[in-house]
């Protein structure tokens, strides 16, 4: 696999607590799953995909956890045209 | 327990000391029994004034945003009205402020005291907009910020709006925790704070809802001076119960005891909010009836001992609103109104169609907030979410909208009518909530008095309705 290099942001995933270990009444479906962190920074030393790794935060702090992403982005978008929008206030009847 | 014991259960077993540390304030002075606490003096504590207050906010480009007429709007509202009814509409255009919403006055008032006091930091958790509010706010003041998200559910899918909103507070510079479904949030949130020694920016302390008293007095002023009157009714989303609070406050500071203050849920009955399935079904991730009603029941569920945001002490009505009407009603608002706002800040004025139709002519409903928008923060973005999801989205009667299940976008205007949630039912419910917390063979006459005010009703009705069970 690939090397990500040291200073390099990325995205981590880190298990807070297993299912045994969450709150009680919890609803059925969520008390199956684990309660997990993903936390973005710069990668504090040379490391691959699937790596134990401690990034720096923008403020600073270290967070430790699995390399899951290499230059984590955001595109969320305004998402496929819904065509039943547009007909609002443009036809008479709407308005 | 070591104070180097992380694990689940004893975190939370120090939460108490915690939270003195990281809000500068010992909730035990006010105290006056399990359920009863001295809310006045808590909120006079806080040392602020108006003038004050104006003058923090104004220096991090808070307050003072434009209130405009929605005349096309109301126009076309008095077109389905009965003759004499229509009721004119305003809008507060709250997504003026730095970051976008009226949120940023909450994060003014507590950046600022956490400033004051020394903090080098601040933490928010919140998945809303709070988030960048208090990033933005920390910003100017030169404070380091970290937020927490509820993001994703176990797949790691996240709502568009989350995904942008925490975009906006890393865009910020602040650290963003995001984290899966689930109440264990406020264990991350207190690790947090003991690991920094920052200030709990909570929605929840005296400084966040004394920040939003600007919003209520800038409404009265300015109606006052442009139409000669107090605003007849002035609606307002509701959640933790903050805006509602705040407002209201604002509002009765500035004389406006008349005016009525209506809160405004988007209807998610049905949805669990802990559920990892639901998390993704629902369209609004605040201003809805998951987090309204139980805080309006009892407020004291917040991160914080004793919750400053109680909106039962304020509110005269609660409308009911379907989210195929707020989408329907947000697209209406930019094609009308000219002017493009995100929906969520759009649930109140979902609710003063309803109003203004109820109402006459020569009165002024309020509507007191906008938010900004963008990708994600978008109706369309939403929808289409929805659909990919498995909602059914479709035009027709919004009375077949079912939270989880379908959105029903209006055809016609006179479609969207919203419901009123019945008041002494929430009162009750409140009462049974503080007979969980301290038995009401233990109430004393203060305790009477208390529940009384935190409800807006009186001693007699208290004694009226005492829980049974």
């Amino acid at each position: 696999m690939a090397k990500i290099e040291k200073g390099s942001w990325v995205e981590i995933k880190q298990v807070v607590l297993q299912p045994e270990e969450r709150a009680r009444n919890l609803p059925e479906d969520t008390k199956q799953t684990p309660y997990v962190m993903r936390m973005s920074g710069f990668l504090t030393a040379d490391a691959e995909l699937g790596d134990t790794v401690t990034i720096r935060s923008l403020i600073g702090r270290e967070h430790e956890g699995t390399l899951v992403t290499l230059n984590p982005s955001y595109s969320h978008s305004f998402g496929p045209t819904m065509a039943e929008l547009l007909h609002i206030g443009i036809d008479e009847e709407a308005k | 327990m070591s104070q180097h014991d992380n694990s689940y259960a004893a975190v939370m077993a120090r939460s108490n000391e915690i939270m003195k540390a990281s809000v500068g304030m010992d909730y035990d002075d006010y105290v006056i029994s399990p359920i009863a606490f001295d809310y006045e003096r808590m909120m006079r504590d806080t040392g602020y004034t108006h003038a004050e207050i104006v003058k923090i906010q104004s220096e991090t480009k808070v307050g003072n945003t434009p209130l405009f007429e929605l005349k096309r709007l109301t126009e076309a509202v008095r077109k389905i009205s009965e003759p004499g009814k229509g009721a004119r509409i305003l809008l507060k255009d709250e997504a003026a402020n730095a970051s976008g919403s009226f949120k940023a006055r909450r994060a003014a008032l507590s950046v600022f005291e956490a400033a004051r006091k020394g903090f080098k930091g601040v933490v928010a958790a919140t998945s809303g907009n709070y988030g960048a509010a208090v990033a933005s706010q920390a910003n100017q003041r030169d404070l380091k910020c970290i937020v927490i998200q509820e993001v994703f559910d176990s797949r790691g899918v996240g709502q568009p709006e989350i995904i942008e909103k925490g975009r906006k507070c890393e865009a910020y510079g602040a650290e963003v925790i995001k984290l899966t479904v689930g109440p264990e949030l406020f264990y991350i949130h207190l690790l947090t704070l003991e690991q920094t020694g920052f200030f709990n920016a909570s929605l929840y302390t005296p400084f966040g809802i004394r920040g939003v008293e600007t919003l209520g007095t800038e409404i009265a002023e300015e109606v006052r001076i442009r139409y000669g009157k107090d605003p007849d009714a002035v609606i307002i989303t509701h959640a933790g119960g903050g805006n509602l609070t705040g407002t209201a406050r604002g509002l009765l500071a500035a004389g406006a005891d008349k005016t009525r203050i209506v809160a405004c849920s988007v209807d998610l009955s049905g949805l669990h909010m802990a559920s990892d399935t639901d998390f993704n079904k629902k369209s609004f991730t605040t201003g809805h009836t998951g987090f309204g009603v139980p805080f309006a029941t009892w407020p004291d569920r917040a991160d914080v001992p004793r919750n400053a945001a109680r909106s039962m002490r304020y509110m005269d009505e609660y409308q009911l609103v379907t989210q195929g009407e707020v989408f329907f009603v947000t697209e209406l608002l930019t094609k009308l109104e000219g002017i493009e706002r995100g929906p969520a800040g759009n649930t109140s004025l979902t609710a003063a169609i309803t109003m203004a139709r109820q109402m006459d002519r020569d009165q002024i409903v309020v509507v007191q907030e906008t938010e900004y928008t963008g990708a994600g923060k978008h109706h369309n973005s939403q929808l289409s979410f929805a659909r990919e999801n498995g909602i059914k989205v479709y035009v027709g009667d919004p009375a077949e909208n079912v939270p989880g299940k379908t959105i029903v976008l209006p055809e016609r205007l006179d479609q969207v009518r919203g419901k009123a949630q019945d008041l002494e039912s929430l009162k009750l419910s409140y009462l049974r909530n503080a007979a969980r917390r301290h038995p009401v063979q233990a109430w004393t006459d203060a305790d009477i008095s208390f529940l009384a005010q935190d409800i807006k009703s009186t001693p007699e009705w208290v004694r009226a309705n005492l829980p049974t069970d």
